[in-house]
């Protein structure tokens, strides 16, 4: 518990409306969507920098724990204060400061949410690419903490490619700027490559510059049905090497395509086994051209179907297939792990042969979809928590997916972090001098460890270096 | 129906809630609050510690639970569909149950309960909302609290009518042999405060041949006794509602009021024998039986004006948003504009505007954007509650803009000026 006079400094800061010591307002703020609860001792709302800079210097000298906060929807347990402490709410600081067309950038505050920013810079023509599933809800600020993907990101790249600049709090309260409003910029390290997914352990990013492009004149989306997984996944690589990047590649494999037929009615051919929907975007006029290339290349892989949206309703009809992947899983199974590995583009192939003869082996599903043109796998395990011995298969079988992605040149996480629940496997990927640079970095910017500690590095590895305390979870299940 | 389930029986509902957090991008309140306590997953997250034992029904936790509009929109869009209306609902009896009814709520079951209900006793006199009004109610009157002062400070209100529903159409019309019969439920709304749209209900659907049922003994729906938390009084509006429509055999019972339809189709059958008629949302009716094509087939007016649309929460939650459309886009006097955010609400949310006026306007000052841009001399509705509340978000925003219920605009085009 933090002491009265510490709460007393809070208030006097932020005002008391915006500090809450309550149970039900420690229990609002216990969770992120990992579905794991952790009791924060206090929930703050802060409105400024300068506020923020102030309750950091009193976390650093009274050593208390300090986690941000944005909209709480990240998947590894970033926002989790699993060490009690100070919740930092960054929702009051929502407002879009400038759009600036003759320089494309727009400058934000973190609690913005990333479709609202999204939608008022088009309304000006222009284009704010990185779209996470969640971003409708999700803020900039937690989409930098985590630097977030989406499907977009095969063609437009992730988070960190559109960040130019930050305004952060430092782990004892000093507040720093890096990068700036230009797209050149080489003085001094680049201090925004390193914030732009340190997951809130380095500091608290209080504003943002951001890069912004032209709007695209028209979209085009295609599904294209194939009869077997290798055709999909061939089609992938021959798209590429067609030298045609798409704005997004994503596929569904035939377990998720099982599951949504389970669901709903979907219009695919029985022998159907993936899907690829593929959107090209650009001028009018190219897409045609651009769409019929693409089929043209895939045709001979199997391809039993492909279907172009003509129209905007047509579209949203080929991406409702897609979403409706996760709502569907809950039938097969009551839990979830759903992982977001990623390979190298040519290795997609490889690593889905491998998920299924993983998922043979242990006799549990593995449903595959996600962002097939950036080598991203959503791979979604799907389990009764209840059967007996469940927990170990699980833990065998995640290893198992985890070693594999690695072994193929790839990684344990593609766009959802760290956090507390990848954590454990940290290790498999990167080699202890990595992690030792690493965790200088984090001793430098934050020596009493206030900084969202616990994350990111694994107790073990943690503890003899000074970055972490007691042990996280280790097994996260998802009620699907 | 979960109307009237106990908050221990959400147990597995509440368990499909896996916080990833999507309603905080459609709750109107959080939108305005930026709160997690105001937001569906923060509530949920409620009920499962109240289950627990891990908090009681406190001060602060009423207030969460006080924050909330019922309006379904978090349900509507929710991967999982946990059912968070009738959560907050349920902990909302509860607190009724263990605390007694909140002044708000007393009011509400004075208003909409009993055999004589004060609502409509009252409106015969006049001016019920006008504010002046108040000098003359005694201080322990529930009145003052439905509509207390701070709810109506300022507010436009529509001019009170003298003669409400019943006393303008009479019980029963005969119709053509060879249509349907039916019932019509009015609600509160259009029986005293808008008895000119419940009248056009009626006689509209008498004049499309029609045998038409206005039972008496109708009350209130029950929604704001629902959203007071008082489960009771819900069970008893609802009996009373059941048994006003029981004499007579109908093919279906209409309602022009989406707070109405949505109530009336979540009265539990365990605690109700509803009639076996069908309930029916009076667009999804007209269109059925027509209309449609009729108003499009009339000549277009050569001066029209530009007409947009308000979803109301409890038709948008039901699926009814093309139906109040396509009959929009048929009118021969307007062209329809489909304006941005018209699904997003109004703000009034039964009981809400009473108790949080201030948030339910800045709720409802959302609107305001979209309307603007719209260019729309008339925004129309099928809810007489958000028609209210729209009326007085467009006067304080200083717009020359009508809210109207969308059967003013077919009884315009059917009976208006000719062209």
């Amino acid at each position: 518990m933090l002491t009265e006079h510490i709460l007393q400094r809070l208030a006097s800061i932020v005002g008391p409306e915006h500090v809450a010591t309550g149970t039900v307002d420690r229990i609002t703020h216990s969770f992120d969507a990992t579905q794991q609860q952790f009791l924060p001792d206090v929930v703050v709302h802060p409105g400024t920098t300068e506020e923020i800079s102030r309750i950091v210097q009193l976390a650093n000298e009274e050593r208390v724990p300090i986690v941000p906060r944005g909209a709480g929807s990240g998947f590894t347990g970033g926002s989790l204060p699993i060490h009690g402490g100070i919740v930092l709410v960054l929702t009051r600081m929502n407002r879009i400061l400038e759009i600036d067309p003759d320089n494309l950038i727009a400058i934000v505050e973190p609690g913005v949410v990333t479709g609202h920013l999204q939608k008022e810079v088009e309304r000006l023509g222009l284009f704010y690419p990185p779209d996470p599933a969640s971003k409708d809800f999700s803020t900039l600020g937690g989409n930098i903490a985590e630097c977030a993907g989406g499907p977009r990101c095969v063609k437009y790249g992730v988070t960190r490619d559109y960040v130019l600049g930050l305004t952060v709090v430092t782990p004892t309260g000093s507040v720093i700027h890096t990068g700036g409003r230009t797209m050149k910029n080489v003085v001094g390290y680049d201090l925004t490559r390193l914030l732009v997914g340190s997951e809130g352990t380095l500091g608290i990013v209080t504003q943002i510059i951001l890069r912004l492009l032209p709007k695209p004149e028209a979209r085009k989306t295609m599904l294209v049905a194939f009869a077997s997984i290798d055709g999909a996944a061939q089609a992938v690589s021959a798209i590429i090497r067609g030298k045609i990047i798409p704005t997004t590649l994503e596929f569904m494999d035939g377990a998720a395509i099982d599951c949504v037929r389970r669901a709903a009615r979907i219009d695919l051919p029985l022998e159907c086994r993936a899907v690829l929907i593929i959107e090209v975007d650009g001028d009018r006029a190219l897409l045609a051209g651009q769409a019929q290339k693409i089929l043209d290349i895939v045709r001979p892989l199997g391809v039993l179907e492909t279907r172009t949206a003509e129209t905007a309703e047509e579209s949203e009809a080929i991406w409702r297939v897609r979403r409706s992947v996760s709502p569907s899983l809950r039938a097969l199974n009551p839990h979830k792990f759903n992982e977001d590995i990623v390979v190298p583009r040519s290795r997609v192939p490889e690593m889905i042969r491998l998920l299924e003869a993983i998922s043979a082996r242990y006799g549990v599903p593995i449903v595959n979809f996600g962002h097939a043109g950036d080598g991203n796998i959503h791979v979604n395990v799907m389990v009764d928590l209840d059967q007996p011995d469940m927990k170990d298969t699980v833990r065998r079988v995640l290893d198992e997916i985890f070693r594999t992605a690695v072994g193929l040149g790839g990684s344990v996480s593609g766009e959802h972090g760290i956090g507390t629940a990848k954590a454990p496997y940290i290790a498999m990927e990167l080699e202890q001098p990595t992690l030792a640079a690493m965790q200088a970095v984090k001793r430098a910017l934050d020596p009493n460890n206030i900084m969202n500690p616990g994350k990111i590095f694994p107790p073990d590895i943690a503890e003899h270096t000074g970055c972490a305390a007691s042990p996280p979870p280790s097994l996260d299940p998802y009620h699907a | 129906m979960l109307k009237d389930k106990a908050l221990e029986h959400f147990q597995d509902e509440i368990a499909q809630c896996v916080r990833c957090g999507a309603c905080q991008a459609h709750c109107p309140v959080y939108l305005e609050t930026g709160r997690e306590g105001s937001v569906a997953r923060g509530k949920i997250v409620l009920a499962a510690a109240l289950l627990a034992g891990e908090i009681g029904l406190d001060e602060r936790l009423r207030e969460e639970i006080g924050l909330c509009l019922l309006c379904g929109s978090c349900t509507a869009k929710c991967p999982n569909k946990v059912p968070t209306d009738a959560i907050v609902a349920a902990i909302r009896r509860r607190i009724t149950e263990n605390q007694g009814l909140s002044v708000l709520g007393r009011g509400v079951a004075a208003l909409t309960g009993g055999s004589k209900p004060l609502l409509g006793a009252l409106v015969k006199g006049a001016d019920l909302l006008a504010p002046l009004l108040f000098t003359n109610i005694p201080e322990a009157s529930s009145l003052r609290l439905r509509f207390a002062p701070a709810a109506l400070k300022d507010r436009s209100l529509p001019p009170l009518p003298k003669r409400n529903l019943f006393a303008r159409v009479p019980e029963f019309l005969e119709g053509d042999a060879t249509q349907p019969v039916v019932g019509i439920f009015a609600g509160c709304a259009l029986t005293h405060l808008y008895p000119h749209v419940g009248e056009i209900l009626v006689r509209l659907v008498h004049r499309l041949g029609c045998s038409v049922f206005l039972p008496r003994t109708q009350g209130c729906c029950g929604m704001p006794a629902t959203s007071s938390g008082n489960g009771p009084l819900v069970a008893s509006l609802a009996k009373a509602n059941a048994g006003a429509f029981a004499g007579r055999a109908l093919d279906c019972i209409l309602t022009a009021c989406a707070s109405c339809h949505a109530m009336l189709t979540g009265y539990s059958p365990a605690t109700v024998h509803w009639p076996a008629a069908e309930l029916v949302d009076i667009h999804v009716f007209l269109l059925r039986q027509g209309l449609g094509k009729q108003l499009a087939a009339r000549p277009k007016w050569p001066h029209r004006f530009r007409v947009a649309y308000h979803d109301p929460c409890h038709l948008r939650a039901a699926g009814i948003t093309r139906a109040p459309r396509d009959l929009l886009r048929a009118l021969p006097q307007a062209d329809f504009v489909d304006m941005e955010d018209s699904a997003l609400c109004c703000g009034l949310g039964g009981t809400f505007a009473a108790a949080h006026p201030d948030l339910s306007r800045a709720i409802g000052d959302r609107k305001v954007a979209g309307l603007r841009a719209s260019g729309a001399a008339v925004i129309a509705s099928g809810c007489p509650g958000c028609i209210l509340q729209l009326q007085d978000i467009i006067d304080r925003a200083g717009l020359a803009v009508r809210a109207m219920h969308t059967l003013e605009l077919i009884d315009q085009a059917l009976t208006g000026p000719p062209p």
